[in-house]
């Protein structure tokens, strides 16, 4: 019977061949727009990581200035002193911690006909890559003893791998950064968390960085820094010792509790250490420690951009308004129908015969938007990209489940749309209809 | 008019007056907000930053080899850059205007921890600053080469003499003319002073969604960075024809350094504001298909509605109303279901625009757009309508004797 039904419908969406291209294409614009939207939402607000998006904590220290707080809202500093994140580094109170930085190294290649070019990087502790379940292509992380003695080992993105060493395993090789030595310990494989949540103090949306090194080599060798400094009290002294030494934040800290009660530990550990601090002079603010996982954190920085917010209510209303575009194109047409529905209800068709029948041609009509609507969103976030560039490259990646959803999305709201017409469609009297044939 | 009967046979078929009503008034509350959204991105947008975009480029170099000489470097750059035809003038310079990355400082009248301060953005240049970057002076006088000092990585204090922009002058000093305030001394650093020695009329800071973008100061700083950025002024129209020369003059003059790739201060004002473009564009977008699904949806209903109406058309002409009668009834109809659209829509409209001033700290809509939305969507609707309504008036009063 259904295959009869979506015969029927494909001649009747036949006949009315213009106002069907409407209502279509009402439907496919609808989904097309809100889709668009939707996925860039969704992106944004994605979980990056899942499994482990709960054990991992973002640690705030309100090392702040004691007469202005940093935020209006009271909330204590993003970034850690060098001197707090060395301390809890130090402390070891986690199962797992890291502070770390991004920098940016200049790579010169040993084959001298290629100029030397500039590659962005983290300084991390060796706990980085357990903790961030970072994925490996060839060898693995350094271990915590390279961190203590200054060793200068580097962990590859597998693009710069590509570039250097053709896609080869380059572990025990040695590559030069900056003029100094390292000796390659591991490639990861492919690795971009979106949004790139561990560290979204710049580009919440950036690409991750091309190399890993250990972070006691930002000391040791001066790596520059490639973030955001802020300073609330000037540096006491010149040089780079003075600035290690300063109030100024640059760091980002993270720490991996397993649970409750190692949260709970590790704030009281925290507000031990300030109250520490605070007797030595430092730390005149209130207490005001915070540990935040990965969804909370994202959060408080504000990752979710607001016009992308804001552009969430303007597509639905758009959708809506197709929407009633559609019902209303729906309505027209099945009303016109009357004459023949009369015709069938007269000859034995049931209400409910009927009723399927018109709910079928306005699903196919839902499939035929649904499946142009997906080709609109693909060509919506195309248009996104071309008009933002790198700012949303990693945005506009469309997915099974945002192609699913809108399908789903298209019949689902067509078939709503046509419930109301097909409802009046089947209730029309066939008396009325035929006496005046 | 006939007001009366015109409602009447309206409530006979609700549902498609309230789909129209609900169609303009959804449509309303979207084409209103997003237009007020465009316009203040483009008000944004047309702020000048004070530099002479139009002839100005910038390029970077790192030097990265451990004996690699700033000091030495900038000085040759600049001799190099400074002597090349068809340049005007450079200078090396921390920060780029519009370029989002900068130094900001706090000034303060008074000195002392706890004063008030006033967040300025901080330009390094020499004595070829105000002269590369174009900025007008309209008090005081410009660096000469003996303020400049160096300025190395560990350098932490500030020269004893600024020029800073007129918006900082009435940050500072609230109702002072920028002629009074040349010699006056302000604070950075807390205490540290400096002699303002000149005003200029406006130079923004990096940062285009700052509060205080028009608040900037110059130092006479003259950087000796291993890496360090340039901004180069071309004479006018030979912009981009320099920019590859130089690019290719810096590169061949010191291989212990990398030389980044140079970006006209007009890619730099487009990607500062890719997204305020972006979005006024996508809204401009949105806005059209709205209005025109809105419109198609009006015509077919309206050709829908005169459609079934045939047969009640021609008795009415059959019975003496003139084709006039007929286009009124038709327009008073529509006029009628559009308002219903537009107050409501004026009700929404407001409402949008409260959740996003509430939830996102959107700017709040000037009521003046409102009523200007309602009439722009009540001329919408008439114009929808005009043409199913002359159709209508085309049914022949024979139409009442036949049987449709």
């Amino acid at each position: 019977m259904l295959g009869y039904y979506v015969r029927l419908a494909a001649i009747s969406i036949r006949e009315n061949a213009v106002m069907s291209l409407l209502m279509i294409t009402a439907v496919a614009v609808g989904i097309g727009t809100c889709m668009t939207i939707v996925t860039v939402n969704y992106i944004m607000a994605k979980d990056p990581i899942p499994q482990k998006s709960e054990v991992l904590y973002a640690v705030q220290l309100d090392s702040w200035n004691p007469n202005d707080a940093f935020r209006d809202d009271g909330s204590p500093p993003d970034q850690l002193t060098y001197t707090d994140a060395l301390a809890l580094m130090d402390a070891r109170s986690a199962f797992r911690q890291t502070a770390m930085v991004g920098t940016s190294l200049i790579v010169q290649p040993d084959d001298p006909d290629s100029k030397p070019f500039q590659a962005s990087g983290r300084a991390a502790y060796a706990d980085f890559f357990a903790m961030f379940d970072t994925p490996f292509l060839f060898g693995s992380g350094w271990d915590a003893d390279a961190d203590r003695r200054l060793e200068q080992v580097v962990v590859l993105s597998r693009e710069m791998n590509d570039r250097l060493f053709g896609g080869e395993n380059s572990v025990g090789e040695n590559i030069t950064l900056g003029s100094y030595d390292y000796r390659v310990v591991g490639v990861l494989d492919t690795w971009q968390p979106m949004p790139k949540f561990y560290d979204v103090t710049t580009g919440p949306f950036d690409k991750t960085e091309d190399v890993f090194v250990p972070f006691s080599l930002v000391a040791s060798l001066q790596l520059p820094r490639n973030g955001n400094t802020n300073c609330w009290k000037p540096v006491d002294g010149d040089g780079y010792e003075a600035f290690l030494a300063s109030e100024c934040i640059w760091i980002q800290f993270w720490a991996e509790l397993r649970n409750d009660a190692e949260k709970r530990e590790y704030l009281a550990f925290l507000d031990n250490y300030v109250n520490d601090q605070k007797s030595l002079g430092r730390f005149a603010r209130p207490l005001n420690n915070r540990v935040n996982d990965v969804n909370e954190w994202m959060d408080v920085m504000r990752v979710v951009d607001s016009n992308a917010t804001m552009m969430l209510p303007v597509s639905i209303m758009f959708l809506t308004v197709c929407l009633l575009n559609t019902i209303g194109l729906l309505l027209a047409k099945f009303l016109g129908k009357a004459p023949e529905i009369a015709l069938r209800r007269a000859l034995g068709a049931s209400k409910r015969a009927l009723f399927v029948q018109y709910l079928v041609e306005s699903g196919c009509i839902g499939v035929a938007g649904g499946v142009v609507g997906v080709v609109l969103t693909w060509l919506g976030l195309r248009g996104i990209e071309a008009l933002f560039g790198d700012l949303v490259e990693n945005l506009v990646q469309l997915d099974l489940v945002m192609v699913t959803a809108a399908v789903v999305l298209a019949i689902v709201s067509s078939m709503a749309a046509g419930l109301y017409p097909t409802w009046r469609a089947c209730n029309i009297e066939p008396a009325a209809q035929l006496k005046s044939q | 008019m006939e007001i009366g009967p015109i409602l009447r046979a309206m409530t006979r078929n609700k549902i498609g007056a309230i789909l129209i009503a609900l169609q303009i008034a959804f449509t309303m509350t979207v084409v209103v907000n997003a237009y007020f959204m465009i316009e203040e991105r483009m008000r944004l947008m047309e702020r000048p930053s004070g530099v002479v975009e139009d002839q100005l480029f910038h390029i970077s170099t790192r030097g990265f080899t451990p004996d690699f000489n700033g000091k030495v470097s900038v000085q040759d750059d600049l001799a190099l850059l400074r002597q090349t035809p068809g340049i005007v003038d450079a200078v090396a310079i921390n920060a780029i205007p519009l370029s989002g990355g900068g130094w900001s400082m706090s000034l303060q009248v008074e000195p002392g921890d706890g004063e008030q301060g006033h967040g300025v953005a901080i330009y390094m240049v020499d004595d070829h600053g105000l002269d590369t970057l174009g900025v007008e002076l309209i008090a005081g006088r410009d660096f000469t080469p003996a303020d400049v000092r160096e300025r190395g990585p560990a350098t932490s204090d500030w020269p004893d003499k600024a020029i800073i922009s007129e918006a900082t002058v009435k940050a500072l000093w609230a109702d002072a003319n920028p002629l009074e305030v040349v010699g006056r001394t302000a604070y950075i650093n807390d205490d540290e002073p400096v002699t303002i020695i000149g005003v200029v009329e406006k130079l923004q800071a990096p940062w285009n969604g700052w509060t205080t973008v028009e608040q900037s100061m110059l130092v006479p700083d003259k950087l000796i960075w291993t890496g360090v950025r340039y901004m180069v002024r071309t004479e006018p129209g030979r912009r981009d024809e320099m920019m590859p020369i130089v690019e290719e003059l810096l590169a061949r003059s010191n291989n212990q350094r990398i030389v980044r790739a140079p970006e006209s201060m007009a890619e730099t004002r487009a990607r500062s504001y890719a997204l305020d473009s972006g979005l006024a564009k996508i809204l401009g977008v949105i806005m059209a298909m709205l209005v025109s699904i809105t419109s198609l949806g009006i015509v077919g209903l309206a050709s829908f509605s005169v459609r079934r109406r045939t047969k009640q058309i021609g008795i009415r002409r059959a019975l003496g109303a003139k084709k006039r009668d007929i286009l009124r009834y038709f327009l008073v109809e529509n006029f009628m279901i559009t308002t219903l659209g537009v107050v409501l829509g004026a009700v929404m409209t407001v409402g949008f625009n409260v959740w996003l001033v509430q939830a996102l700290n959107f700017p709040k809509i000037d009521w003046l757009y409102v009523p200007i939305g309602m009439l722009a969507l009540w001329l919408i609707g008439i114009i929808a309508v005009l043409g199913p309504a002359r159709r209508a008036t085309a049914v022949p009063p024979a139409v009442a004797t036949r049987t449709v």
